[in-house]
């Protein structure tokens, strides 16, 4: 227990508390306490059981052993409902907000103001008032959820908790979705949350943020808890330690010097989409990784896109190897083999439905049929080989992909266009939403991929994911390429004030004003 | 829940389906069949229980005789099958159905009747490419547009003709709905090719891998270099040629071609498409599935017929057991979604 915390009467109490899925044991034996007004944080890998402890806390599953007990009174919750009533609240990572209706709307769904049937808008406006008067929590109450940013969202999903009087509001990954100054608004808020006296339970993968923002920590492994320290006491390394049971790899990459590299396979000139982005001009050179940095929104993906013809362009050209040409589909791109990992695996790169081995073959299932119909054991054998390659876990390659974990269906994905044998491969995020261990086998995967002479643009708003990856950083912003950083001028503070802008000079180099 | 005890180690690179996923294999399977039993079950209730019930439903002549009246329905559910699982309704198929009954009588009774019946396959398909062009080129929602052409294609086949009946004087146009092979009607050896051909079409071709992936995920069957247009547009061509032989057999039937012909074929084919448990948001669903759906609304009828229960009762049964199935099916997900 940290110093803080020991001194305060604790709000949630744990005692070997017991959860099952099927036969997967998610939490084993979990004695923890949660002190009132702090903001407690559970992180782990993927799969550790942090999402499930912050779910049995708030209502969503119940424990099938052990004792929980809130404000000292032992509860036995059978929904989130249940547990709202008592004052405890989740935000999911999926918020859960009506786009359509205004923020007030939002705030108080299901428990409107009313005579009879009939809204009574004027009172429900008081009581909005009241609550941002209570709270601080300013949002416009006419505003449409839907045109609101996803930390104005979250904000929205915090007030809503604040009017039905939580006492404990359980975070599950909230700033996953969030760009970087996103990010910081939500924690300050919570930070004011907490100050005021509620208790946050704070589920995250981000080390970084989750050491700014908690009072104290608590590691989980495998179901396990691995043990509960005072980020002002620890560091980063001895958490990420605790949270593997093993000692981490993250070696300080060799960035390639220019001379070693091959010829330049793909040459971007010029393209524009108007509105979306101008005149950007990239080269790759065979066996080099590029990281487009930038903000979210600032147009890396779309860049992205436009090469890989998925959308249309305004002008410029792209080239492949020396021959001029112009895609004007992914399959076009695909025949000049340049692949490309989409942003959203979820949206864009996988069929869920689908096996895994079915997902892999996709885009390559000409080469493994005859006339049209498809030869199923060399499929099968291909998948297999690549499975192994990039290290799946966790599933048959026969069950649908949606069973497994973020991390293997990244992996899934990039096996997949592994498959097409690309000489350009583009990843946007390409490990988005993934638990350390898996991150560190895709990150060895595109080294190795590079190393055999694949040109790699890794996109990323992960800035160690730049920093591990890159041999070169081009970075955007508002849709223009305004940085480029070789060798050892690639660092952390030279990439974010180039993606921030701002007026200091993008080539200055003394530490003045940290950018966030 | 996915199977997350099982991402931790790391050390050992070799894929191996470790326990849990072993684990989690045999638990989808598991409600894999549990919903496959779901309509089979209903079925094989009811078929026992009229086989109990009533001496005349299980005799040959009398299975047979369902089969070649559902024949047209079953060959069209079988084509929805595949729209719908790409992502897609087709709605026209009954009214591309009347056209294809016209212009093969006429064309019969000008040119003689094998290019009648050609001429009629051949329009079906043709306008299964109009919709598909509407659907894809035009960016139009499915279900509009071919309720749209639905209309606009009976119109066709009411000006072709102009209101009346066309008689075909060649006796030999009814062969097909009325001749046999081995003792079994050819309307049924053709319902029983489509389901074969489609359910091939659908397993083992990259074609229906395509269909999908793109009812399953259009964007990543796009991002993946599939012809996402060309396949969509291809499975409304099927649909549309499935519709045009269903139309042929039943004007073969009558000797006689009607622009008032398949009326409602859509829906019927699209409700055993939906009882036999295929996904109506696309991307999952089976020919068998929409084999037993036929199956289950033949039944009804042919029990209503056999016990002689008011015929005025049969379409809120029909609908009652349509519902159930849905509940059912959606029920047996839930618990499967609840375990994951």
């Amino acid at each position: 227990m940290t110093s803080t915390a020991a001194h305060r009467e604790l709000i949630i109490e744990l005692e070997s508390v017991d959860k099952r899925f099927g036969g997967a044991h998610a939490l084993q034996d979990i004695t923890l306490g949660i002190a009132a007004g702090t903001v407690h944080a559970l992180v782990g890998e993927n799969g550790a059981g942090k999402s499930t402890l912050g779910k049995i806390v708030s209502g969503v599953h119940r424990r099938d052993a052990g004792v929980l007990r809130v404000g000292g009174r032992e509860v036995d919750y059978h929904s989130p409902r249940d547990a709202l009533d008592d004052g405890v609240a989740i935000i999911a990572q999926e918020l859960a907000l009506v786009p359509h209706c205004s923020v007030m709307e939002n705030v108080y769904l299901g428990e409107e103001s009313r005579r009879g049937i009939v809204l009574n808008d004027r009172q429900l406006r008081h009581r909005y008032d009241a609550l941002v008067e209570r709270t601080g929590f300013e949002l416009p109450a006419d505003a449409r959820v839907g045109d609101l940013r996803i930390a104005e969202r979250q904000k929205v999903e915090i007030l809503r908790a604040l009017a039905r009087d939580a006492r404990v509001i359980v975070m599950d990954e909230p700033t996953a979705a969030l760009s970087r100054p996103e990010a910081e608004l939500l924690l300050r808020d919570i930070r004011e949350l907490r100050d005021a006296g509620t208790t946050i339970v704070y589920v995250s993968h981000f080390l970084e943020e989750t050491f700014s923002i908690a009072d104290t920590v608590t590691v989980l492994r495998d179901g396990r808890l691995v043990g509960t320290v005072d980020p002002a006491e620890v560091s980063i390394p001895d958490v990420v330690t605790m949270m593997l049971g093993r000692r981490q790899i993250l070696e300080k990459p060799q960035r390639r010097d220019p001379q070693d590299l091959g010829p330049v396979v793909l040459e971007v000139d010029g393209l524009t989409r108007t509105g979306i982005f101008e005149d950007v001009s990239l080269r790759l050179h065979a066996g080099e990784i590029v990281a487009l940095a930038g903000l979210v929104g600032s147009g890396r993906s779309e860049i992205a896109r436009a090469i890989f013809g998925a959308d249309r362009v305004d002008g410029g050209q792209v080239a492949v190897a020396g021959h001029h040409t112009h895609f004007r589909s992914p399959r076009d791109a695909i025949r000049h083999r340049i692949a490309m990992l989409p942003e959203s695996r979820k949206d864009q790169g996988l069929v869920m439905g689908a096996s895994v081995a079915e997902n892999m073959t996709l885009g390559v299932l000409e080469r493994f049929s005859h006339f049209g119909v498809a030869r199923r054991r060399a499929e099968r054998d291909a998948a297999q080989t690549m499975a192994e390659r990039v290290a799946i876990r966790g599933g048959a390659l026969t069950s649908p992909v949606s069973l497994l974990s973020g991390g293997n269906q990244q992996k899934a994905l990039l096996g997949k266009w592994l498959l097409a044998e690309p000489r350009v491969l583009i990843v946007d995020e390409p490990t988005r939403g993934v638990d350390i261990g898996a991150k560190q086998t895709i990150w060895e995967l595109l080294r190795e991929l590079a190393a055999e002479g694949m040109a790699v643009l890794v996109i990323s708003s992960d800035i160690d994911e730049v920093l591990a990856l890159a041999d070169r950083v081009v970075v955007v912003r508002t849709g223009r390429i305004v940085a480029e950083l070789q060798g050892d001028d690639i660092d952390q503070e030279r990439i974010m004030r180039a993606a921030f802008g701002g007026h200091r000079a993008l080539d200055t180099t003394e530490n003045e004003g940290m950018l966030p | 829940m996915r199977s997350e005890s099982s991402v931790t180690a790391a050390g050992d690179s070799a894929f191996v389906p470790a326990a849990p996923g072993r684990w989690s294999r045999a638990r989808a399977s598991l409600g894999k069949s549990m919903r496959d039993m779901g309509v089979l079950v209903i079925f094989l209730g009811l078929f026992v229980a009229l086989s109990v019930s009533s001496d005349a439903f299980l005799t040959s002549t009398n299975l047979l005789n369902i089969l070649d009246q559902w024949a047209p329905v079953g060959i069209i559910a079988c084509a929805s099958t595949i729209v719908i699982i790409g992502g897609n309704f087709d709605l026209a198929v009954g009214a591309i159905a009347a056209v294809a009954g016209v212009i093969a009588a006429r064309v019969a009774n000008s040119h003689g009747v094998e290019v009648g019946i050609i001429a009629a396959l051949l329009s079906g398909a043709g306008l299964g490419l109009v919709n598909g062009l509407i659907v894809t080129a035009g960016q139009v929602n499915s279900f509009i547009g071919t309720l749209a052409t639905s209309i606009a294609f009976r119109g066709v086949a009411l000006a072709t003709t102009g209101g009346s009946l066309i008689i075909v004087s060649d006796t030999s146009f009814t062969a097909l709905g009325q001749g046999q092979a081995l003792g079994v009607k050819w309307t049924i050896w053709i319902f029983a090719a489509f389901v074969l051909s489609l359910a091939f079409l659908l397993t083992r071709t990259t074609m229906g891998r395509y269909v999908k992936a793109i009812g399953g995920n259009m964007e990543a069957a796009r991002l993946s270099g599939i012809r996402v247009d060309q396949v969509r547009t291809l499975t409304f061509v099927l649909s549309g040629f499935a519709a045009a032989v269903a139309g042929v057999i039943v004007a073969s039937r009558v000797g006689t071609g009607q622009a008032g012909a398949a009326t409602g074929f859509e829906l019927t084919a699209i409700a055993a498409v939906v009882i036999g448990g295929t996904s109506i948001a696309g991307g999952q669903g089976a020919i068998w599935r929409t084999v037993v759906g036929v199956s289950l609304l033949a039944l009804i009828g042919n029990g209503f017929n056999l016990l002689n229960i008011a015929p005025t009762w049969q379409q809120t049964v029909q609908g009652v057991i349509i519902v159930v199935a849905v509940i059912v099916d959606a029920w047996l997900r839930r618990g499967r979604a609840g375990q994951e």
